[in-house]
Parts: C-alpha cells; structure tokens; sequence
C-alpha cells in the first residue's frame, strides 16, 4: 500500500480534533442549485469548512496558520488562502527562514503553479533575503529547464537585488546542454539588455556567439531568432563578417529555412536603403520565398506568399 | 491526404541535424504519436473517408461538467468561474441550446462568486480576482439574458479595477497578488463588455506603455518586461491593445513572424514558445492572434490591392490547424486534449474549440474547413473569445446604462 493512504489513517478530521471545538465549521455557500459541483473529499470539505470560519473570525493564531498548510496541501491554486496565510505571517511576526522552507517543498511539488512562486516573491521582498534564490530557480531549471514561473522568478531576483554576476556562465552550461532551450537564449538578452547593453562590441561578441550555436544545429530558431535581436537596432546587413558568413552558408547549400529567411530580410534591409539593383534583387526575393512557400517552409507558404507580395508592391511596382 | 503529401515528406519531421538534446528529442516523441494518428485515418479512409467533429460527444461531456465535476477537479476549486466560461463558451460555439432553468443557476452561481467589494472570486467566498472576474463577465455575456446581465454589479466591479491598478498602468490579480499581462487584459476586457471603458480610459493610465515593454526581440510578448515570449501572454497583451486601440504601438512585422512560425510545421497545432511542443490550446491564443495582426495590416493597407494573400485568409495554414485539432485532440469519449497521450479536460475542450472555430471564418464571412460542414463551429470574436452574438448583446445592453458614479 502506498504511503498515502497510511496518512490518511492516522490523519485526524478538523471536526474531530479538539483543540478546534470551539470553532463552528462554515460550509460553502454554493446556493440552491449549484452548478459545476466538484465532488470534494471529505477532508477537502472538512479542512476550508474550517478555513471559512476561521478567514470570517479573522482569526490570526498558530492553529489558523497550519490550518492554511493543510489548505494548501489541498489546493495550492487556492490564492485566497494563500493571501490570508501572509496575513497570518505577518500578525505572528513568524521567521520568514521557517515559511521558506515549507514554501521550498510545495514549489518542488507544484512548480507550474502561479500562486506558490508569488508568495516566494512576496517573502523575499519581506525579509530582503535573497541569498537562496539562484540556487533554488537553478535547481528548478535543472529539472525543468523551460520552467516559466522560475525563469520570471530569477529575472525578478537578478534585476532586484542586481545579481548580474556569473549569469550568462550559467545560461552557458545551459546551452552547452541543450543549443534549442529558448528560455536560456531569452535570459542571455535579458542579462546583456541590462548590463553592458547591446554596444558595437558586444553586439559583434554576440554575432559571432549565435554563429557557433547555429553551426551546430543550423534548424534551430532560437539560435537565428537570438541573432536577429542582437542586431534589432542596427539592422541585418550592419556587420559585414555576418553577410559573408550568410552567404557562405548558402553556398555550401545549408537547407535550414531561418537561413533563407535571413537573406531575405537582408535582401528587404539593402531594397529599403536602395543599395542595390532592385530588378535584381528582387529575382533573389522571389527566389527565395518560392524555396521558403513550396520546399523548405511550406506550412507558413501563406506569410511566404504574403511577404513576397508586400516587397514587389513595396519596390517594384513603384 | 493533403498535410502528408505536400512540399518534401522529410522537410516536415524533425531534423536534430546529429545533434540531439532534451528539446528535439521530446519533438521527436510528439510527432510519433501524431504521425500515428494521421497514418490511423488514412488506413481507415475507405471505410471513413471523412474526419467529423464528434459534437454529440463533446456536449455530452460540456452538460455533465457544468452539473458535476468528480474529486479531480479539487485543483480547479479556486477557478469555478473559469469552468463555467469555458463550458458555456464551447456550448455556444457548438450551437447548443443552454435551457433557461440552467441559465439561471448559472447566474445565480456566478451571483455566489462575486465578492461585496467587486469583482468575482473563484469560487463562493473567496476573495476577488481578475482571472475569475474576467471569466465570470465572459460566462454571463455568453449567456446572454437579462438575468446574466443584471448579476454583474458594474458599481463595485468599477471599484475593484481601480483597487487593482498600480501607478505604473500594471494591475495586480488580486489584493497583495501577482501582477502581469494577464491581468491587464482581464481587466480591459470585462470593463469593455460591461461599458466601463468608454469613458474612463483614465483607468488604463500607462496600461498600454507596460504592455508594449513586454514586447521580446522575439516579436512575441512575455508576462513581464523583459520574460521569454509567450502564446498565452502575448494573445493577452494584443488583444488588450486592440481593444483599447493602442495596438499599432508595438512592432506587428515582428509579432508576425514570431507567431506564424509558432505553427509546427509536421503536427499543423501550435507551439507557445520557440522550441517547446504542440499545445491544442494554443490554437486560440497563437491562432486568434492572426485575426488581430490581419485586422491591424488592414488598417495600416497591409493586405489591399496586389497583397492578395492576406485578403481572403488568415496568415496561417488554416488547413493544417484543423487536422491536428480534429484528427488528435478529439477524446473518443467527449472533449478535447493538448496532445496525443493527454487526457481531457474543460481548459483545452474550449480553446481547442475556440482555435478551431477561429481558423474556418476567414475574413468577408466565408468559412473554410476539413471534413463535411457540419464541422463548422460559431464564428468566435477575435478579442474576447466569445461569439459575435454574445459581444453585440452585450455591449448594446450595457451601453446605454449609466456610468457608475465615483
């Protein structure tokens, strides 16, 4: 037999347990003829019967506090009692070190779970203590390493408490580990957003960053889509060893569509700043949305057929 | 079979190019059990040459949720009014008759829910927050009667969402809770329908400067400035600028991109993020997000004269959509899942539904669809997700209410 229902022998009801005789229980007050009745155990009846009644007493005590911990064992997405359980936090001035604690096991249960990560946010703007929190959001990753509560969670901790240091070493090994984790590519702009900013230097560290990452799994969007930030405010075309690599890339007759479609946004740049002969540029254009539509990219031949369009009425037809 | 057949057969599976991580090799995984899907039809097709949309079935299971749920759904007892929305919703977009007694209830429930102070809770007795708010004003507009109307009390809902906003146009969910760009939609969407907006824009001060910075050089938007972008968050934080009229402020070519290459290109669904797997779900958040984008290059001439592409269609493969939704979330039992290998659940029955709904109306009213018509479901709002119907009523019945006074 499982553990569980080993508890659930020993595990004693509110209604039976003397220290809550005092408490009248508070059933739900669904109405007369409820509807979406979810058909609650007992014990989930039992523990927010008394929930109710203490949140109506407006009960700040030990027994109210505990009474939360079995509510949220129940229901971790229950935010009303998570809400009252900071207040009762708050009133019996409790060692945040303790909740932290309770706090880490439920979040190691629950990771996709709104509420959990919030009330750790909320613990960390109380006691200012932050010195567990790339630990515990690492571990996290390293379970699960699109985990999107604990990515939000360290880039509060980071940007709060300017805890910049070491973080792109980390998304590093992350890479390193998996080249196609989109979460650690967005991190890395995040941490170069915010610190040394997207400089002439940086911004060719960078270029030739995405370039080792695209030469290992060329079909990888996350590595082109990372390349196309960098270069957001200075353009496709800006560094001249990236259109060599591009080109190259073609003639050794690289497949992936995100290269195709590269080109093309540097064919659009060159149009749009009139460096080139638009007649044959534009030959190039349709070349490659024909690729992009009919062979390499046919599920998105609609925005293909769509973006060829708006270049020829764009640029040639005027 | 068309999504078989066109463009190269092994262009359409994953390539890991020799190099397999935790990411392609979960990819891989999917598009087994999908390809084992379509190849299941396309064996059967002499004797079922076409793929239905099992209707009756999904009913079946949509009434019996909104009667009774079993202990499962323990983990949703914070998120009632969400059920009833979502239930309600798929009804009307399945085109079945909801009987007045049950209207009623449901009103009466969702009476239950709201909390003296404005807004709804979760369910009775909790406290406010704008995720059950906004599902709770989406249900009762879903249903269309006086009755459903007249539960919501404008008054207090009008107080709650100023309770809710921050200095810096965020909102926060909930009192002492969690602010991101969920909340932001929720909260410009109920006072929308409820005719809260019109005249108190004052109330979204410096919404639609935060949301514009949750924008990610990816094109999508994250929950928060600066977190990877996401279907969920970014549908949110567009359709929140669509309805305030405030979407030209963020970069559509690049949102554009961003979400038509969320479209997987074997399994025809969605993914929600770059490199992450198919999700029925994401069929309304990532595809109803090109109804909104077609809206806005319309605005900005995008889609007249020679760009005939985007003139009849969406900018998606509408098709492809279709058979991943009704060859592989259909539970042979009623309802509709994530994936293959995932059980049923309301969550994904609705917005597997309002996806598919969104990709057979094109624009200029003509529907498109796999399988015989009577697949086609109600046409759904692109920003409320909710039928024209419902948005109409709606607004004209609370149009002409008075403002509550401050």
């Amino acid at each position: 037999m499982s553990s569980s229902s080993d508890e659930d022998e020993s595990y004693k009801m509110y209604k039976d347990r003397p220290e809550w005789n005092d408490v009248k229980s508070v059933p739900q007050d669904d109405g007369p003829a409820p509807v979406v009745q979810i058909a609650y155990s007992e014990k989930f009846k039992d523990v927010f019967d008394y929930f109710r009644a203490v949140m109506a007493m407006n009960e700040k005590s030990e027994r109210a506090l505990e009474l939360t911990g079995s509510a949220i064992e129940l229901n971790p997405a229950n935010y009303t009692v998570w809400h009252y359980r900071r207040e009762v936090l708050k009133a019996l001035k409790k060692d945040i070190a303790v909740e932290m604690k309770f706090l880490s096991q439920i979040i190691m249960e629950q990771q996709k779970n709104y509420q959990v990560w919030h009330h750790r946010r909320a613990l960390v703007e109380w006691s200012q203590d932050f010195s567990e929190e790339l630990d515990f959001t690492a571990d996290i990753i390293s379970r699960d390493q699109k985990n999107y509560h604990a990515w939000q969670h360290r880039q509060w901790v980071i940007q709060e408490f300017e805890q910049w240091d070491g973080e792109l070493d980390f998304i590093d090994k992350l890479l390193e580990q998996d080249v196609r984790n989109n979460s650690a590519w967005n991190e890395r702009y995040f941490v170069i957003e915010h610190t040394t900013g997207f400089t002439d230097e940086v911004v060719k560290r960078e270029i030739e960053y995405a370039i080792k990452k695209i030469n290992l799994a060329t079909k990888n969007e996350s590595a082109w889509s990372y390349l196309r930030g960098v270069l957001q405010d200075k353009g496709l075309t800006w560094s001249k060893s990236l259109c060599d690599q591009i080109h190259s890339w073609r003639g050794e007759g690289l497949r992936s569509p995100h290269l195709a479609a590269f080109l093309l946004d540097m064919f659009d740049e060159d149009l749009e700043k009139k460096k080139c002969d638009v007649n044959k540029t534009m030959d190039k254009v349709r070349s490659l949305c024909k690729e992009l539509a009919e062979d390499t990219d046919t599920v998105r031949r609609k925005y293909w057929n769509f973006v060829l369009q708006r270049m020829t009425k764009e640029y040639e037809v005027k | 079979m068309d999504w078989l057949e066109k463009g190269d057969g092994d262009m359409k599976l994953n390539d890991d190019e020799g190099l397999a991580t935790y990411s392609s090799i979960e990819q891989e995984g999917v598009e087994h059990n999908v390809m084992k899907k379509f190849k299941d039809f396309e064996e059967l097709m002499d004797i079922q040459p076409e793929i239905f949309l099992t209707r009756d079935r999904h009913i079946d299971y949509l009434l019996k949720g909104l009667n009774m749920l079993s202990k499962s759904y323990e983990c949703l007892d914070a998120s009632r009014p969400w059920l009833c929305y979502w239930i309600v919703h798929s009804l009307n977009l399945l085109e079945e008759e909801i009987p007045e007694v049950m209207k009623s209830r449901i009103c009466k429930f969702l009476g239950k829910c709201q909390h003296p102070k404005g807004g709804f809770g979760g369910g009775p007795g909790q406290i406010a927050h704008l995720a059950p708010t906004y599902a709770a004003v989406n249900c009762l507009c879903s249903l269309q009667t006086e009755e459903a109307y007249n539960t919501i009390n404008r008054n207090t809902l009008l107080e709650f969402l100023w309770r809710m906003r921050q200095a810096d146009g965020s909102f926060t969910m909930h009192d002492d809770g969690e602010t991101d760009t969920r909340s932001i939609y929720c909260a410009v969407s109920a006072a929308s329908l409820t005719g809260l907006l019109n005249e108190d824009l004052e109330l979204f001060n410096n919404s639609v400067q935060w949301l514009v910075r949750c924008q990610t050089y990816e094109g999508g938007m994250g929950g928060c400035p600066g977190a990877e972008a996401h279907g969920g968050y970014t549908f949110c934080g567009y359709a929140a600028l669509v309805i305030l009229d405030h979407y030209k402020l963020v970069d559509t070519d690049r949102m554009l991109r961003w979400v038509t290459n969320k479209q997987m290109k074997m399994e025809g669904g969605f993914q929600g993020r770059t490199n992450k797997l198919v999700d029925a779900c994401y069929s309304f958040w990532q595809g109803g997000l090109l109804p909104l984008i077609h809206n806005t290059l319309e605005q900005e001439g995008g889609v007249e004269g020679e760009v005939a592409e985007a003139q009849e269609t969406w900018l998606y493969d509408q098709m492809a959509l279709q058979h991943y939704v009704l060859h592989c979330c259909q539970c042979s039992f009623g309802g509709l899942i994530d994936k293959p290998g995932k059980s049923r659940d309301y969550y994904h029955t609705c917005y597997a539904l309002s996806g598919l709904s969104s990709s057979q109306h094109c624009p200029n009213n003509h529907a498109i669809h796999v399988g015989p018509k009577t697949n086609v479901l109600v046409a759904v709002h692109p920003a409320y997700n909710l039928t024209y119907d419902s948005v109409q009523k709606a607004m004209h019945h609370f149009v002409n209410l008075p403002l509550p006074s401050q």
